[in-house]
Parts: structure tokens; sequence; C-alpha cells
């Protein structure tokens, strides 16, 4: 396309005629080229950024290659794509891409206003920048101290986060309660064991296992699985009185703590009682999940002095032998089992 | 208030005064913990009480502790962020002063949940200006006054400080403004605070 034909027409009383050096402060990254792209003027930033020598003179497209609008390779296409936003970039450098405008000058040249668009923050520290290399009405500054700003709360957000974490762990390791079943948990049991045994009250240990928990987690998932142990721990808490101690302490693994228990029958029929209440089928969302439970006990009375790990042992023991027997059976730890 | 301005306080406590005098502020301010998260926001009554009893400990007037504040939320290390923040507000301090009104706009850009005192600048001509502010208790104009005073020895300008008495919820300040390039001040790299630019 022919440059001349394009030129607005020129009404001399509307031209603005600007000394030197106005440019250099309104756009500090300005190109003034003439109608064969030879650099004729450019502003001050734009040197730095460039910063091979001499501008001046020089071919703008030997030095610039505008990538978008896509085929550009001359002043008659820059004259074509007047108004249109640029997409370039330096020949040779692979750093921050620039934005620009092409306009008509008033003597068949163009005048180009570049920026960095959102490579910003790289160019200002790749060229070290200041604020005098931008014009005044520029909002680059304000992006640099908006990014930081975001930085420095997002710095301070992640401390944070750090710090509840830690304290959540913290309290978790701390915490006393199961929270999934609101049962005691591990801890607590070990703490309630110890002080049991340094009381004189008697006291029996129940450890129960549940049968067929695996079958229910593996057909109906995990919910249901988690729904099931929900309902177990209430037909514990249910079975037992205020002072007795419920834990879960670990998946479907129970152990329960009863206070002022000295006859191995009154313990069997307790754990009678809780076997055939977990028999019950439960329902969960339409379908029905069937477990059982397996019972081993013990009593502080049949030991000579209370050792708590020695109990937990052989409650488990009474466990796996209640287990051998079959599924849904409670058994009592004696010496000779 | 905001956690912001309670950690600033806690921080130039803890640094100028050290974490045990700090310990024995916090206790007598009566705070149910031993340090204020920056992103919470705590009633008030918590801020007015560390600052009294800060002054009861130090055994220090509060306005002077007030000053130290403002003082050391930039020129302690940790403020070097804040240092910055400030210093995108202009190239000269005079620049710096212009931009002061725009500072709570610029908190609330950072944070939308904080709320900085309105400013108000008058420019009185040859280097004299005042900067009123609402202020959310007494003497938060003196912790203005110490930061101003240290944003000036940033900018290597030399300024005179002084607080005008005023009734009422403002405070007023006068600046005289006395050489805007008296010594060098300190270095400010527009890209060296964020990602990457841990030069």
């Amino acid at each position: 396309m022919d440059a001349a034909s394009i030129l607005p027409t020129l009404v001399p009383d509307r031209c603005l005629m600007l000394p030197a050096g106005v440019l250099d402060r309104l756009m500090p990254m300005y190109l003034h080229l003439s109608a064969d792209g030879t650099i004729l003027a450019h502003g001050p930033t734009l040197g730095k950024i460039v910063g091979s020598g001499r501008l001046t003179g020089r071919q703008f497209f030997d030095l610039f290659d505008v990538r978008s609008p896509a085929g550009m390779g001359s002043t008659a296409d820059l004259f074509a794509r007047q108004g249109q936003r640029l997409h370039l970039t330096l020949r040779g450098r692979t750093d921050a891409g620039l934005r620009g405008l092409a306009l008509a000058d008033a003597a068949a040249g163009l005048v180009l206003n570049l920026s960095f668009g959102i490579g910003l923050v790289d160019a200002v520290r790749q060229h070290a920048l200041t604020d005098a290399d931008f014009a005044p009405t520029d909002l680059a500054v304000e992006m640099l101290y908006l990014v930081e700003a975001k930085h420095a709360v997002l710095e301070e957000f992640q401390r944070l986060n750090r710090a509840l974490q830690g304290a959540k762990a913290a309290a978790e390791e701390q915490a006393l309660t199961d929270t999934l079943t609101g049962l005691r948990n591990r801890r607590a049991l070990d703490t309630a064991l110890a002080a049991a045994c340094a009381g004189r009250r008697a006291f029996a240990l129940m450890h129960l296992d549940l049968d067929y928990f695996k079958a229910v987690n593996d057909s109906l998932g995990h919910a249901a699985g988690d729904h099931v142990l929900r309902h177990v721990a209430q037909v514990l808490t249910r079975e037992m009185r205020a002072d007795d101690v419920v834990a879960r302490v670990g998946g479907d693994e129970f152990v329960i703590l009863l206070a002022g228990v000295t006859d191995p029958d009154q313990l069997s029929q307790v754990a009678e009682r809780i076997i055939a209440g977990l028999s019950q089928p439960i329902a969960y969302e339409g379908e029905v999940c069937r477990i059982a439970a397996s019972v081993g006990m013990t009593l502080s009375t049949s030991y000579p002095r209370c050792v708590a790990d020695q109990m937990l042992q052989d409650a488990d023991h009474a466990l796996y032998a209640a287990k051998r027997a079959g599924r849904a059976r409670a058994v009592v730890f004696t010496t000779d089992a | 208030m905001h956690g912001l301005i309670n950690r600033a306080l806690e921080n130039v406590l803890r640094q100028r005064h050290g974490t045990v005098q700090w310990q024995r502020i916090a206790a007598s301010a009566g705070l149910p913990f031993e340090s204020f998260e920056p992103l919470l926001t705590y009633d008030i009554a918590l801020t007015e009480a560390v600052i009294a009893a800060a002054c009861r400990e130090l055994e220090r007037p509060r306005d002077s502790i007030l000053e130290d504040v403002g003082t050391a939320l930039i020129s302690l290390p940790a403020g070097e962020r804040l240092r910055r923040l400030l210093r995108f507000g202009g190239v000269t301090f005079h620049d710096f002063l212009y931009s002061l009104e725009d500072l709570p706009a610029r908190a609330r850009l950072a944070l939308p949940d904080l709320v900085l005192p309105g400013l108000r600048l008058t420019d009185l001509e040859g280097g004299e200006f005042r900067l009123n502010a609402e202020v959310p208790f007494a003497g938060a104009g003196c912790i203005l006054m110490g930061l101003l005073r240290a944003m000036a020895d940033d900018y290597g300008a030399l300024v005179l400080l002084d607080m005008i008495p005023t009734a009422g919820h403002t405070e007023e300040i006068s600046i005289l403004l006395l050489d805007a390039a008296h010594a060098e001040g300190r270095p400010f790299d527009l890209a060296a605070g964020v990602a990457g630019g841990t030069r």
C-alpha cells in the first residue's frame, strides 16, 4: 500500500508542534520513523532497553520483530495497521516482549509508542530502570508497588498458614478424642489405664475387634465404614456407665476400661450384650451393613500387681482366642488360656 | 485494629527492648496470647492496653514511645518491606509527602481490610507543610511523625517536624522541609523486592 495514500488530510493549524525533548518526557519509549523505516528519534527509556549503540539512523525492522499482527515487514504494513495493538520483540533477544501502537505523523513518517505490558517487573530488573524512566502519568510504578505488596501479603499468609498447621498438629497430638467417633483415643486410654493401675479400685479391660468390617469398607466404601464405626461407638457408649472409658485405638479396634468390675461372669454378660447389639444389621443409605465383634477381656483382680501393658497384652491374647473360636465370641483371659 | 499495626507495635517493642520486656508488657496489658497475628483483626482496646502497659513498664511517656514506634517501623531491618512500599510513593521526599494522602488507598490495594487514618496535606509553600491525620487513638499522630522522620532520613532530606496541639480526633504535624537533598539517602531499586529479586 502506498504510504501517502493513507495519510490523514493535514490541517496546518491542527498540527501540534512540539519542541525537542517533549516527547522524551511524555512517552519515554516512543520511536519516530521516516517513511522508509529509518529511526529518526526515540525516547530515552527505549534507548536503554535496546542498549546497543545509537538507534537513530538504523532501520526499525532490523532492530524489532513485529510478532503480531502476522506478516509485518515494512513501514507500509505499519501504516496499514495504524491504531492496532502491536506485539514486538527485540531481534535476537528472548527477553520481555513489548506492546506498541503506530500512527502516522504529519510528514509521511510514523510515531510508535511502546510499553512493557505484563513483562514490566522483569524489564525493570533487567535494565535497572528507575522512576525517571517512566512518564509520571504511567502507572508502571503503581504496578510494581502492587506486585511487591501482593508478595508481602502472600508471604505473610504463608507464614500464618504454617503457624496454623503447626498449631493444628500440636492440638491433634494433644487431643484425647477420636475425631471420627467422638470416643476417647489411644492417648486418653493410656492415661486412664495408668491412673486405674495406680488406683485401688478393681477394673476390667475389654479389647474389641470388629468382624467383617473390611467387607463393609470394600463393598460399600469408606463412608459406609465410617458410618458403621460411629454406630459401634453409639452401641458401646449405651452399654457403658459414666465412669467407664471407651476408646477407639485403631481402625476397627476398641478398648474399654470398666471400673469396679471383679466378676468374670458379669464381665462376660456385658460382652455378650455388646456382641448382640453389634450383630444387628446397620442401615446405611438404603443398604444394610452386617458386622459382628470379637471380644477379649481381662480383670485387674487376676494380677498380684497391676501392669498396664501386661493387661493390654493379655486382653489381646484373649481376643485372638475369641477369633480362633469363631467370630462373635467373648473370651476372658486366664493364665491357662 | 488491624493485626498488622498491632504486630508492628509488638515488633518494635520486642526489638528495641527485648523479648523479656515484651512479655512483661504483654502480661501487664492482659493479652490472651504472646504475639499478634498480622493478618487478623483485634479489638482496638488491646492496642490501647499494650500502649498503656508499655508506658508503665518502660516508664516512658506515651508520645515518645509512639514516635519511636513510627521511626522503628522504617529503620529496623524488619521495616525494609514497609520502607520500600512507602518509597514507591515518590522519587523525592517532596513527592513522598504528596503521596501521603493516597496512603490509605494504597494500603487498601494491598490489604482490603487495612484501614489507615485519613491524611490531608496542606502545602504552605516555602517548604512548609501541615499534615492532618484522623487518628484512631490518641497519639497515633506521633507514630506518623516518627515514620516521617525515618522516611526523611531515607530520602536524605533535612526536615523539622513538630506535633501541633489539637483537640478531637485529628492530630496535626508541622513539617518544615529545609533541604530536600541534604544527605545521600538510601538507594531504592524499583524491582529489588519482588520474586526473583532476592539479590
